[in-house]
């Protein structure tokens, strides 16, 4: 079967590539494009690790192809981080309060997080467990992920007061 | 998880894709969301020659509330349903059943076109739009046609849409305004499907009684919303109970089935007659 040219933005800058249409758009970004912070957990639509955001939503990588993310608009958890390389607020909130063991998950779990708070800035904890429904963390027990979570709407918000 | 390959399509308009259809026949298949159908391809459970993109075609898109019906565009996405604050006020059963979908990712990308469409039932949309006496529109290249929620489902996956038609919009006829409603679902997990799901309207109209995952397609029942307007509860559940058709599977066998069944319609209706109005 023949290859598609496929473009489309990553992290703020564009990015092209041949691929076959059957392609995920996991594997692209993994093995085309090297961006590997988006992880393969279960391959299946159900863990979250591979966690992308493409127009405004979190998406599943894994169950996507490469095609229809032609033209999109995609972020990764590489384009979270803050534009010095420093880490973002969430990031910062996720080693402040542990929100993380064996990390495999955050990734997928922040760049989650990072659509949820946009479109809820100051969730309640339910919010956050509901929003985060989506990525499964075999480590943690969610708990810490929660705090961290609602520490960094805190932050966001003061932050976003402060510059008013 | 590779499917096999195939050729793929994005057209921009309707017309465009009924003729991608037309020429390549049961070799060819639309995607709206894909997370049911991309799982399948994944699986190599399904193999397709000419995948069609519907998600540049905008007029598969929107909700449209009026005085007495929503029309729904078949690529509407669960999130956009429940985002919705005109649809929460006109048919808030709608919000309630699709939190209840799978999870937020799976939420932002699975539409309620496709949801309804491929006759999945496992999908909780179905047994809603019985519920709700909805009409699916289908159109193909002898133009569109409408078929009703209760007459499209003959089987599992099987339904009264022909393979080189696409399912376009979803029109609800609005219950009477203050009615009671709930959509009840248990389910083994986030993501899950329904070991047992039920949908209830009650009005001063009468009352409607659909379910989900309890047969090899949504189940609305007559008698169930003839029972459940004159009052009588139980006669409600029993007639519910005796219109199912569960199978044993992963989420257990009959006899467990039709227990959670009968807890989740009771709660269903009991729900849905405390929040009518009059």
């Amino acid at each position: 079967m023949s290859k598609m040219h496929v473009k489309f933005t990553l992290n703020g800058e564009e990015v092209e590539g041949l691929a076959e249409p059957r392609t995920l758009l996991i594997h692209f970004l993994r093995e085309n494009l090297r961006i590997t912070g988006p992880h393969i957990g279960c391959e299946t639509s159900h863990c979250g690790a591979c966690t992308v955001d493409m127009d405004g939503k979190s998406v599943k990588s894994c169950t996507v192809f490469v095609a229809q993310a032609n033209g999109a608009d995609v972020t990764t958890i590489e384009g979270l981080t803050n534009p010095d390389g420093t880490l973002s607020v969430i990031q910062e909130m996720f080693r402040e309060h542990h929100g993380l063991q064996c990390g495999y998950c955050t990734p997928g779990m922040i760049t989650r997080v990072h659509r949820l708070l946009q479109e809820h800035p100051s969730p309640t904890e339910e919010d956050v467990r509901f929003g985060i429904a989506g990525n499964l963390c075999r480590c943690t027990g969610y708990q810490n992920i929660v705090k961290a979570v609602l520490a960094a709407a805190d932050q966001l918000n003061a932050q976003k007061e402060a510059a008013e | 998880m590779i499917p096999a390959a195939f050729e793929y399509h994005r057209p921009a308009d309707l017309a465009s894709a009924l003729s991608i259809l037309n020429t390549h026949g049961d070799e060819a298949r639309v995607v709206a969301g894909g997370h049911s159908l991309i799982p399948m391809m994944k699986l190599r459970m399904t193999e397709i020659g000419h995948l069609v993109d519907l998600q540049d075609i905008a007029s598969l898109r929107g909700i449209e509330v009026t005085s007495d019906s929503v029309v729904i565009g078949a690529m509407t996405t669960q999130h956009e349903l429940i985002t919705s604050d005109a649809l929460a006020t006109a048919l808030p059963i709608i919000r309630e059943a699709a939190l209840l979908i799978a999870d937020p990712q799976v939420r932002y990308m699975g539409t309620l076109g496709g949801n309804v469409a491929n006759g999945d039932p496992g999908n909780d949309m179905p047994g809603l739009m019985q519920c709700l006496d909805a009409r699916f529109t289908v159109e193909g290249a002898d133009g569109p046609r409408e078929i009703k929620a209760r007459a499209y489902y003959e089987s599992a996956y099987f339904t009264a849409r022909e393979e080189e038609e696409i399912l376009t919009k979803v029109t609800i006829p609005l219950p009477a305004a203050g009615h009671g409603f709930a959509y009840e679902k248990q389910k083994r997990k986030v993501g899950d499907y329904a070991t047992a799901a039920c949908g209830v309207i009650v009005s001063g109209d009468g009352a409607s009684v659909a379910m989900t995952n309890l047969a090899d397609t949504p189940i609305w029942s007559e008698q169930a919303g003839t029972a459940l307007a004159a009052g009588d509860v139980d006669g409600a559940v029993a007639a519910a109970l005796a219109a199912i058709d569960p199978q044993e599977d992963m989420r257990g066998p009959i006899a467990f089935k039709r227990h959670v069944a009968g807890v989740v319609i009771r709660r269903a209706m009991e729900r849905a007659l405390t929040r009518a109005k009059g």
